[in-house]
Protein backbone atom coordinates (compact mmCIF):
# COMPACT_ATOMS: atom_id res chain seq x y z
CA UNK A 1 0.00 0.00 0.00
CA UNK A 2 1.53 3.27 -1.13
CA UNK A 3 1.76 6.17 1.28
CA UNK A 4 0.01 9.37 0.27
CA UNK A 5 0.92 12.95 1.07
CA UNK A 6 -1.85 15.30 2.27
CA UNK A 7 -1.84 16.82 -1.25
CA UNK A 8 -2.57 13.59 -3.13
CA UNK A 9 -6.07 14.70 -4.17
CA UNK A 10 -4.73 18.10 -5.27
CA UNK A 11 -2.19 16.47 -7.60
CA UNK A 12 -4.83 14.23 -9.09
CA UNK A 13 -7.20 17.15 -9.60
CA UNK A 14 -4.39 18.96 -11.44
CA UNK A 15 -4.07 15.98 -13.78
CA UNK A 16 -0.63 14.96 -12.56
CA UNK A 17 0.83 11.66 -13.68
CA UNK A 18 1.39 9.73 -10.45
CA UNK A 19 4.19 7.21 -9.87
CA UNK A 20 5.50 5.11 -7.02
CA UNK A 21 8.60 6.68 -5.50
CA UNK A 22 10.22 5.21 -2.39
CA UNK A 23 6.91 3.75 -1.23
CA UNK A 24 4.97 6.97 -1.93
CA UNK A 25 2.34 7.83 -4.54
CA UNK A 26 3.89 11.00 -5.99
CA UNK A 27 3.36 13.31 -8.98
CA UNK A 28 6.10 12.79 -11.58
CA UNK A 29 4.80 15.52 -13.88
CA UNK A 30 1.88 17.88 -14.44
CA UNK A 31 2.31 19.77 -17.75
CA UNK A 32 5.57 18.11 -18.78
CA UNK A 33 9.07 17.73 -17.40
CA UNK A 34 10.71 20.24 -19.74
CA UNK A 35 8.09 22.98 -19.19
CA UNK A 36 8.24 22.47 -15.44
CA UNK A 37 12.04 22.50 -15.39
CA UNK A 38 12.19 25.75 -17.34
CA UNK A 39 9.48 27.31 -15.13
CA UNK A 40 11.71 26.80 -12.08
CA UNK A 41 14.80 28.17 -13.82
CA UNK A 42 12.91 31.16 -15.25
CA UNK A 43 10.20 31.96 -12.68
CA UNK A 44 9.19 29.63 -9.85
CA UNK A 45 7.87 26.18 -9.08
CA UNK A 46 5.99 24.59 -6.18
CA UNK A 47 6.90 21.03 -5.16
CA UNK A 48 5.08 18.75 -2.74
CA UNK A 49 7.95 17.10 -0.87
CA UNK A 50 5.87 15.89 2.05
CA UNK A 51 7.29 12.42 1.51
CA UNK A 52 10.61 13.57 3.00
CA UNK A 53 11.28 12.35 6.54
CA UNK A 54 11.78 14.53 9.60
CA UNK A 55 13.58 13.46 12.75
CA UNK A 56 13.83 15.52 15.92
CA UNK A 57 16.86 15.34 18.25
CA UNK A 58 16.76 16.91 21.71
CA UNK A 59 18.65 16.82 24.98
CA UNK A 60 21.77 18.08 26.74
CA UNK A 61 23.97 15.61 24.81
CA UNK A 62 22.41 16.38 21.39
CA UNK A 63 25.50 18.10 19.96
CA UNK A 64 27.88 15.34 21.11
CA UNK A 65 25.51 12.72 19.67
CA UNK A 66 25.16 14.45 16.30
CA UNK A 67 28.93 14.95 16.10
CA UNK A 68 29.35 11.18 16.43
CA UNK A 69 26.43 10.38 14.09
CA UNK A 70 27.31 12.69 11.18
CA UNK A 71 30.38 13.57 9.11
CA UNK A 72 30.08 17.38 9.04
CA UNK A 73 31.00 19.61 11.99
CA UNK A 74 27.72 20.31 13.78
CA UNK A 75 29.47 22.61 16.28
CA UNK A 76 29.78 25.19 13.49
CA UNK A 77 25.99 25.64 13.38
CA UNK A 78 24.30 28.53 15.15
CA UNK A 79 20.61 28.74 16.07
CA UNK A 80 18.53 29.23 12.93
CA UNK A 81 21.16 27.73 10.63
CA UNK A 82 20.92 24.68 8.33
CA UNK A 83 23.77 22.36 7.37
CA UNK A 84 24.13 19.83 4.55
CA UNK A 85 25.46 16.69 6.17
CA UNK A 86 25.54 12.89 5.91
CA UNK A 87 25.60 9.78 8.07
CA UNK A 88 28.06 6.98 7.32
CA UNK A 89 28.46 3.36 8.31
CA UNK A 90 31.71 2.30 9.99
CA UNK A 91 32.98 1.04 6.58
CA UNK A 92 32.54 4.52 5.07
CA UNK A 93 29.46 3.81 2.96
CA UNK A 94 26.65 6.32 3.24
CA UNK A 95 23.51 5.81 5.35
CA UNK A 96 21.90 8.97 3.97
CA UNK A 97 22.53 12.59 3.12
CA UNK A 98 20.53 15.00 5.25
CA UNK A 99 19.89 18.62 6.09
CA UNK A 100 20.38 19.42 9.75
CA UNK A 101 18.61 22.33 11.46
CA UNK A 102 19.67 23.87 14.78
CA UNK A 103 16.85 25.40 16.84
CA UNK A 104 18.96 25.64 20.00
CA UNK A 105 22.10 23.99 21.41
CA UNK A 106 19.87 21.20 22.72
CA UNK A 107 17.35 20.92 19.89
CA UNK A 108 18.06 19.86 16.30
CA UNK A 109 15.91 18.67 13.42
CA UNK A 110 16.92 16.45 10.49
CA UNK A 111 15.32 16.26 7.06
CA UNK A 112 16.07 12.86 5.48
CA UNK A 113 15.29 11.09 2.22
CA UNK A 114 11.77 9.66 2.15
CA UNK A 115 12.67 6.08 1.35
CA UNK A 116 15.44 6.11 3.97
CA UNK A 117 13.39 7.46 6.88
CA UNK A 118 12.83 4.17 8.71
CA UNK A 119 16.37 2.96 8.04
CA UNK A 120 17.85 6.28 9.19
CA UNK A 121 15.77 6.36 12.34
CA UNK A 122 16.77 2.79 13.25
CA UNK A 123 20.42 3.68 12.60
CA UNK A 124 20.14 6.79 14.75
CA UNK A 125 18.65 4.77 17.61
CA UNK A 126 21.49 2.26 17.28
CA UNK A 127 24.22 4.92 17.38
CA UNK A 128 22.45 6.46 20.35
CA UNK A 129 22.34 3.13 22.18
CA UNK A 130 25.97 2.27 21.34
CA UNK A 131 27.33 5.53 22.76
CA UNK A 132 27.07 7.50 25.95
CA UNK A 133 24.75 10.42 25.24
CA UNK A 134 22.73 11.00 28.39
CA UNK A 135 19.39 12.69 28.02
CA UNK A 136 19.26 12.57 24.20
CA UNK A 137 15.85 11.81 22.72
CA UNK A 138 15.34 10.98 19.04
CA UNK A 139 11.84 11.08 17.54
CA UNK A 140 10.65 10.26 14.04
CA UNK A 141 8.20 13.14 13.52
CA UNK A 142 7.67 12.60 9.77
CA UNK A 143 3.89 12.22 10.08
CA UNK A 144 3.66 15.61 11.81
CA UNK A 145 4.92 17.53 8.77
CA UNK A 146 3.87 18.41 5.29
CA UNK A 147 6.68 19.96 3.27
CA UNK A 148 6.53 22.25 0.25
CA UNK A 149 9.48 23.55 -1.74
CA UNK A 150 9.02 26.91 -3.44
CA UNK A 151 11.96 27.33 -5.81
CA UNK A 152 13.07 29.74 -8.49
CA UNK A 153 14.11 33.35 -9.01
CA UNK A 154 10.57 34.58 -8.21
CA UNK A 155 10.21 32.46 -5.05
CA UNK A 156 10.94 35.24 -2.55
CA UNK A 157 8.61 37.71 -4.24
CA UNK A 158 5.80 35.13 -4.18
CA UNK A 159 6.31 34.08 -0.57
CA UNK A 160 6.94 37.51 0.96
CA UNK A 161 3.32 38.78 1.06
CA UNK A 162 2.13 35.49 2.64
CA UNK A 163 4.84 35.29 5.25
CA UNK A 164 5.00 36.87 8.71
CA UNK A 165 8.80 36.95 8.60
CA UNK A 166 10.85 39.40 6.51
CA UNK A 167 12.53 37.07 3.99
CA UNK A 168 15.60 39.24 3.58
CA UNK A 169 16.45 38.33 7.18
CA UNK A 170 16.65 34.62 6.24
CA UNK A 171 19.97 33.96 4.53
CA UNK A 172 20.89 30.98 2.36
CA UNK A 173 20.91 27.80 4.48
CA UNK A 174 19.19 29.59 7.35
CA UNK A 175 15.63 29.28 8.65
CA UNK A 176 13.04 31.05 10.76
CA UNK A 177 9.75 30.14 12.40
CA UNK A 178 6.74 32.16 11.39
CA UNK A 179 3.37 32.09 9.68
CA UNK A 180 2.86 31.19 6.01
CA UNK A 181 -0.69 31.93 4.86
CA UNK A 182 -1.67 31.95 8.53
CA UNK A 183 -0.14 28.55 9.30
CA UNK A 184 2.78 28.19 11.73
CA UNK A 185 5.74 27.01 9.65
CA UNK A 186 9.45 26.45 9.58
CA UNK A 187 10.69 28.62 6.72
CA UNK A 188 14.02 27.40 5.39
CA UNK A 189 16.02 29.09 2.64
CA UNK A 190 17.19 25.81 1.12
CA UNK A 191 16.35 23.61 -1.83
CA UNK A 192 17.36 20.99 -4.35
CA UNK A 193 17.24 22.99 -7.57
CA UNK A 194 20.20 25.37 -7.33
CA UNK A 195 17.81 28.33 -7.48
CA UNK A 196 16.89 30.73 -4.69
CA UNK A 197 13.96 29.32 -2.78
CA UNK A 198 12.41 27.98 0.36
CA UNK A 199 11.43 24.71 1.96
CA UNK A 200 8.39 25.07 4.21
CA UNK A 201 7.51 22.59 6.97
CA UNK A 202 4.12 22.76 8.66
CA UNK A 203 1.22 20.63 9.91
CA UNK A 204 -0.29 18.26 7.31
CA UNK A 205 -3.84 19.51 7.97
CA UNK A 206 -2.87 22.88 6.47
CA UNK A 207 -1.26 21.45 3.33
CA UNK A 208 -4.13 22.14 0.93
CA UNK A 209 -4.70 25.70 2.14
CA UNK A 210 -0.99 26.64 2.07
CA UNK A 211 -0.58 25.07 -1.40
CA UNK A 212 -3.63 26.99 -2.68
CA UNK A 213 -2.46 30.27 -1.16
CA UNK A 214 0.98 29.95 -2.73
CA UNK A 215 -0.38 28.95 -6.14
CA UNK A 216 -2.73 31.93 -6.08
CA UNK A 217 0.01 34.32 -4.96
CA UNK A 218 2.32 33.09 -7.70
CA UNK A 219 -0.18 32.98 -10.55
CA UNK A 220 1.00 36.30 -11.98
CA UNK A 221 4.67 35.32 -11.69
CA UNK A 222 4.35 32.08 -13.62
CA UNK A 223 4.42 29.77 -10.60
CA UNK A 224 3.86 26.18 -11.73
CA UNK A 225 3.40 22.90 -9.83
CA UNK A 226 6.48 20.73 -10.33
CA UNK A 227 6.74 16.94 -10.25
CA UNK A 228 9.55 14.57 -9.38
CA UNK A 229 10.67 14.39 -13.03
CA UNK A 230 11.80 18.01 -13.10
CA UNK A 231 13.03 17.79 -9.51
CA UNK A 232 15.51 15.19 -10.78
CA UNK A 233 16.64 17.11 -13.89
CA UNK A 234 16.99 20.33 -11.87
CA UNK A 235 19.22 18.73 -9.24
CA UNK A 236 21.24 16.87 -11.85
CA UNK A 237 22.14 20.06 -13.75
CA UNK A 238 23.56 21.34 -10.44
CA UNK A 239 25.42 18.08 -9.59
CA UNK A 240 23.42 17.56 -6.39
CA UNK A 241 23.68 13.94 -5.24
CA UNK A 242 20.61 11.71 -5.10
CA UNK A 243 20.75 8.88 -2.59
CA UNK A 244 20.62 5.53 -4.36
CA UNK A 245 22.52 6.99 -7.32
CA UNK A 246 25.51 9.14 -6.34
CA UNK A 247 25.43 8.00 -2.70
CA UNK A 248 24.65 4.58 -1.26
CA UNK A 249 25.71 2.04 1.29
CA UNK A 250 28.59 1.20 -1.07
CA UNK A 251 29.49 4.78 -2.12
CA UNK A 252 31.34 6.99 0.36
CA UNK A 253 30.87 10.75 0.61
CA UNK A 254 34.49 11.21 -0.49
CA UNK A 255 33.81 9.28 -3.68
CA UNK A 256 30.66 11.34 -4.27
CA UNK A 257 32.62 14.61 -4.13
CA UNK A 258 31.38 15.51 -0.66
CA UNK A 259 34.84 16.04 0.83
CA UNK A 260 33.68 19.56 1.69
CA UNK A 261 31.24 18.21 4.27
CA UNK A 262 33.54 15.41 5.49
CA UNK A 263 35.27 16.86 8.55
CA UNK A 264 38.01 14.32 9.13
CA UNK A 265 39.58 16.71 11.66
CA UNK A 266 36.71 15.94 14.04
CA UNK A 267 38.17 13.62 16.72
CA UNK A 268 35.49 10.97 16.27
CA UNK A 269 32.48 10.08 14.14
CA UNK A 270 31.03 6.86 12.71
CA UNK A 271 32.96 6.03 9.53
CA UNK A 272 35.91 8.34 10.26
CA UNK A 273 38.60 5.62 10.24
CA UNK A 274 37.40 4.17 6.94
CA UNK A 275 37.19 7.61 5.33
CA UNK A 276 40.66 8.51 6.64
CA UNK A 277 42.01 5.32 5.06
CA UNK A 278 40.36 6.26 1.75
CA UNK A 279 41.77 9.75 1.93
CA UNK A 280 45.35 8.62 2.67
CA UNK A 281 45.35 5.44 0.56
CA UNK A 282 43.58 6.88 -2.47
CA UNK A 283 39.86 7.38 -2.97
CA UNK A 284 38.71 4.37 -5.05
CA UNK A 285 36.32 6.24 -7.35
CA UNK A 286 35.47 9.82 -8.26
CA UNK A 287 32.20 11.40 -9.27
CA UNK A 288 32.50 13.32 -12.53
CA UNK A 289 30.15 15.24 -14.77
CA UNK A 290 30.01 14.37 -18.44
CA UNK A 291 28.17 15.68 -21.46
CA UNK A 292 27.51 13.95 -24.76
CA UNK A 293 29.36 15.09 -27.87
CA UNK A 294 27.22 12.85 -30.11
CA UNK A 295 23.44 12.33 -30.06
CA UNK A 296 22.37 10.10 -27.19
CA UNK A 297 21.17 10.23 -23.62
CA UNK A 298 23.32 8.72 -20.88
CA UNK A 299 21.34 6.80 -18.27
CA UNK A 300 22.07 5.27 -14.86
CA UNK A 301 24.14 2.06 -15.05
CA UNK A 302 25.50 2.67 -18.58
CA UNK A 303 29.25 1.87 -18.73
CA UNK A 304 31.83 4.65 -19.15
CA UNK A 305 34.97 4.13 -21.24
CA UNK A 306 38.20 6.14 -21.40
CA UNK A 307 40.89 5.26 -23.96
CA UNK A 308 38.92 2.14 -24.81
CA UNK A 309 38.97 0.86 -21.25
CA UNK A 310 35.87 0.57 -19.04
CA UNK A 311 36.51 2.99 -16.17
CA UNK A 312 33.18 3.39 -14.46
CA UNK A 313 29.45 3.71 -14.62
CA UNK A 314 26.82 6.43 -15.03
CA UNK A 315 25.00 7.09 -11.74
CA UNK A 316 22.36 9.53 -13.11
CA UNK A 317 21.78 10.83 -16.61
CA UNK A 318 19.22 12.79 -18.54
CA UNK A 319 18.56 15.14 -21.39
CA UNK A 320 19.30 18.52 -19.80
CA UNK A 321 16.27 20.74 -20.46
CA UNK A 322 18.42 23.88 -20.02
CA UNK A 323 21.26 22.76 -22.30
CA UNK A 324 19.27 20.49 -24.65
CA UNK A 325 22.10 18.01 -24.33
CA UNK A 326 22.65 14.63 -22.74
CA UNK A 327 24.39 15.04 -19.38
CA UNK A 328 25.31 12.63 -16.61
CA UNK A 329 27.11 12.04 -13.37
CA UNK A 330 29.38 9.01 -13.32
CA UNK A 331 31.58 7.21 -10.83
CA UNK A 332 34.95 6.47 -12.42
CA UNK A 333 37.91 4.55 -11.06
CA UNK A 334 40.95 6.34 -9.70
CA UNK A 335 42.04 8.76 -7.04
CA UNK A 336 42.14 11.67 -9.47
CA UNK A 337 39.25 12.63 -11.65
CA UNK A 338 40.02 13.02 -15.37
CA UNK A 339 40.36 16.67 -16.43
CA UNK A 340 37.49 18.62 -17.94
CA UNK A 341 37.47 18.01 -21.68
CA UNK A 342 38.88 14.47 -21.47
CA UNK A 343 37.19 12.38 -24.18
CA UNK A 344 35.04 9.50 -22.97
CA UNK A 345 32.65 7.00 -24.49
CA UNK A 346 29.33 5.87 -23.03
CA UNK A 347 28.00 2.40 -23.77
CA UNK A 348 24.44 3.00 -25.01
CA UNK A 349 22.60 -0.16 -26.09
CA UNK A 350 25.83 -1.86 -27.09
CA UNK A 351 27.25 1.11 -29.01
CA UNK A 352 29.97 3.44 -27.76
CA UNK A 353 28.86 7.06 -28.03
CA UNK A 354 31.26 9.98 -27.61
CA UNK A 355 31.17 12.22 -24.53
CA UNK A 356 33.54 14.51 -22.64
CA UNK A 357 34.26 15.21 -19.01
CA UNK A 358 32.25 18.36 -18.26
CA UNK A 359 32.59 21.23 -15.88
CA UNK A 360 30.07 21.04 -13.04
CA UNK A 361 27.61 22.34 -12.13
CA UNK A 362 26.45 21.90 -15.72
CA UNK A 363 24.26 24.98 -15.45
CA UNK A 364 25.37 28.21 -13.75
CA UNK A 365 23.53 31.47 -13.38
CA UNK B 1 -7.31 10.92 -27.52
CA UNK B 2 -7.31 9.99 -31.20
CA UNK B 3 -7.15 6.57 -32.86
CA UNK B 4 -7.48 6.82 -36.66
CA UNK B 5 -10.10 4.34 -37.91
CA UNK B 6 -8.03 3.07 -40.85
CA UNK B 7 -4.98 2.10 -38.74
CA UNK B 8 -4.18 -1.13 -36.91
CA UNK B 9 -2.68 -1.21 -33.41
CA UNK B 10 -0.51 -3.34 -31.10
CA UNK B 11 -0.64 -3.95 -27.37
CA UNK B 12 2.74 -2.17 -27.16
CA UNK B 13 1.04 0.97 -28.56
CA UNK B 14 2.41 1.07 -32.09
CA UNK B 15 0.22 1.83 -35.10
CA UNK B 16 0.56 0.52 -38.63
CA UNK B 17 -1.07 1.77 -41.80
CA UNK B 18 -0.97 -0.24 -45.03
CA UNK B 19 -1.06 1.56 -48.37
CA UNK B 20 -0.47 -0.64 -51.37
CA UNK B 21 2.68 -2.66 -50.72
CA UNK B 22 4.08 -0.35 -48.05
CA UNK B 23 3.26 -0.26 -44.33
CA UNK B 24 3.95 2.87 -42.28
CA UNK B 25 4.66 2.46 -38.56
CA UNK B 26 4.70 4.82 -35.58
CA UNK B 27 3.63 5.05 -31.94
CA UNK B 28 0.15 6.00 -30.79
CA UNK B 29 -1.23 9.15 -29.20
CA UNK B 30 -1.68 7.14 -25.99
CA UNK B 31 1.98 6.09 -26.08
CA UNK B 32 3.29 9.62 -26.55
CA UNK B 33 1.03 10.88 -23.77
CA UNK B 34 2.33 8.21 -21.39
CA UNK B 35 5.95 8.95 -22.32
CA UNK B 36 5.80 12.71 -21.87
CA UNK B 37 8.30 14.96 -23.64
CA UNK B 38 10.11 12.82 -26.23
CA UNK B 39 13.73 13.97 -26.55
CA UNK B 40 15.48 11.21 -28.49
CA UNK B 41 14.57 8.77 -31.25
CA UNK B 42 16.65 5.94 -32.69
CA UNK B 43 15.60 4.30 -35.95
CA UNK B 44 16.91 1.31 -37.93
CA UNK B 45 18.77 1.73 -41.23
CA UNK B 46 17.03 1.48 -44.56
CA UNK B 47 17.39 -2.11 -45.71
CA UNK B 48 17.20 -3.57 -42.21
CA UNK B 49 14.70 -6.34 -41.51
CA UNK B 50 12.22 -5.80 -38.69
CA UNK B 51 10.54 -8.76 -37.01
CA UNK B 52 7.00 -8.74 -35.62
CA UNK B 53 7.07 -8.37 -31.84
CA UNK B 54 10.79 -7.46 -31.75
CA UNK B 55 12.18 -3.97 -31.05
CA UNK B 56 13.18 -1.97 -34.13
CA UNK B 57 13.79 1.44 -32.53
CA UNK B 58 13.97 3.42 -29.34
CA UNK B 59 12.06 6.42 -28.06
CA UNK B 60 13.37 8.29 -25.02
CA UNK B 61 11.54 10.78 -22.87
CA UNK B 62 13.36 12.95 -20.36
CA UNK B 63 12.88 10.20 -17.78
CA UNK B 64 12.75 6.89 -19.59
CA UNK B 65 13.91 4.70 -22.46
CA UNK B 66 11.27 2.72 -24.36
CA UNK B 67 11.68 0.17 -27.11
CA UNK B 68 9.42 0.40 -30.14
CA UNK B 69 8.25 -2.98 -31.47
CA UNK B 70 7.50 -3.96 -35.04
CA UNK B 71 3.78 -4.72 -35.49
CA UNK B 72 4.56 -6.93 -38.51
CA UNK B 73 7.73 -8.23 -40.17
CA UNK B 74 9.34 -6.70 -43.22
CA UNK B 75 12.17 -4.77 -44.79
CA UNK B 76 12.71 -1.10 -43.97
CA UNK B 77 12.39 0.94 -47.19
CA UNK B 78 12.34 4.43 -45.70
CA UNK B 79 12.88 6.10 -42.33
CA UNK B 80 11.65 9.47 -41.12
CA UNK B 81 14.92 11.43 -41.39
CA UNK B 82 13.42 14.45 -39.60
CA UNK B 83 12.62 12.56 -36.43
CA UNK B 84 16.10 12.29 -34.85
CA UNK B 85 16.47 16.09 -35.08
CA UNK B 86 12.89 16.89 -34.01
CA UNK B 87 11.81 14.10 -31.67
CA UNK B 88 9.12 16.39 -30.20
CA UNK B 89 7.08 15.68 -33.37
CA UNK B 90 6.10 12.43 -31.65
CA UNK B 91 4.26 14.49 -29.03
CA UNK B 92 2.67 16.92 -31.46
CA UNK B 93 1.84 14.69 -34.44
CA UNK B 94 2.16 10.98 -33.60
CA UNK B 95 0.10 9.75 -36.60
CA UNK B 96 1.35 12.07 -39.34
CA UNK B 97 4.59 14.03 -39.07
CA UNK B 98 6.10 11.54 -36.61
CA UNK B 99 5.70 8.34 -38.61
CA UNK B 100 8.85 6.35 -37.86
CA UNK B 101 9.53 3.79 -40.59
CA UNK B 102 8.03 2.44 -43.80
CA UNK B 103 8.46 -1.26 -44.48
CA UNK B 104 7.71 -3.72 -47.25
CA UNK B 105 5.84 -6.40 -45.27
CA UNK B 106 6.94 -10.02 -45.56
CA UNK B 107 3.25 -10.90 -45.46
CA UNK B 108 0.86 -7.96 -45.63
CA UNK B 109 -2.09 -10.02 -44.37
CA UNK B 110 -0.39 -10.23 -40.92
CA UNK B 111 -1.88 -6.81 -40.30
CA UNK B 112 -5.30 -8.45 -39.98
CA UNK B 113 -4.21 -10.08 -36.71
CA UNK B 114 -3.73 -6.67 -35.08
CA UNK B 115 -6.35 -4.62 -33.20
CA UNK B 116 -8.57 -2.25 -35.13
CA UNK B 117 -9.29 1.23 -33.75
CA UNK B 118 -12.28 0.15 -31.67
CA UNK B 119 -10.44 -2.79 -30.12
CA UNK B 120 -7.41 -0.63 -29.36
CA UNK B 121 -9.55 2.12 -27.80
CA UNK B 122 -11.10 -0.51 -25.54
CA UNK B 123 -7.63 -1.92 -24.74
CA UNK B 124 -6.32 1.51 -23.77
CA UNK B 125 -9.37 2.29 -21.65
CA UNK B 126 -8.88 -0.95 -19.74
CA UNK B 127 -5.16 -0.25 -19.30
CA UNK B 128 -5.60 3.38 -18.28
Amino acid sequence: MLQKTPLNAVHRALGARMVEFGGWDMPVQYRGVIDEHLAVRGAAGLFDVSHMGEIDVRGPGALAYLQELTINDVSRLVDGQVQYNAMCYPHGGTVDDITLYRFSPEHYFLCVNASNTDKDFAWMEQVLADGDFPGVKVHNVSVDYAQLALQGPAAAAILAPLCSQPLNSIGYYHFAEGLVAGTPALISRTGYTGEDGFELYFEPAAAESVWAALMEAGAGDGLAPIGLGARDTLRLEKKFALYGHELSESISPLEAGLGWITRLEKPSFVGREALLRQKSGGIPRRLIGLSMSEPGIPRADYPVFCNGEEVGVVTSGTMSPSLRLGIALALVRGNTAPAVGTPLEIGIRGRRVKAVVAKTPFVTK
Amino acid sequence: MEFPEEFRYTEEHEWVSLEGEIATIGITDFAQDQLGDVVFVELPAVGAMVVAGKPFGVVESVKAVSDVYAPISGEVVEINEELPDTPELINTSPYEDAWMIKIRPTQASDIDDLMDADAYREFVEEAG
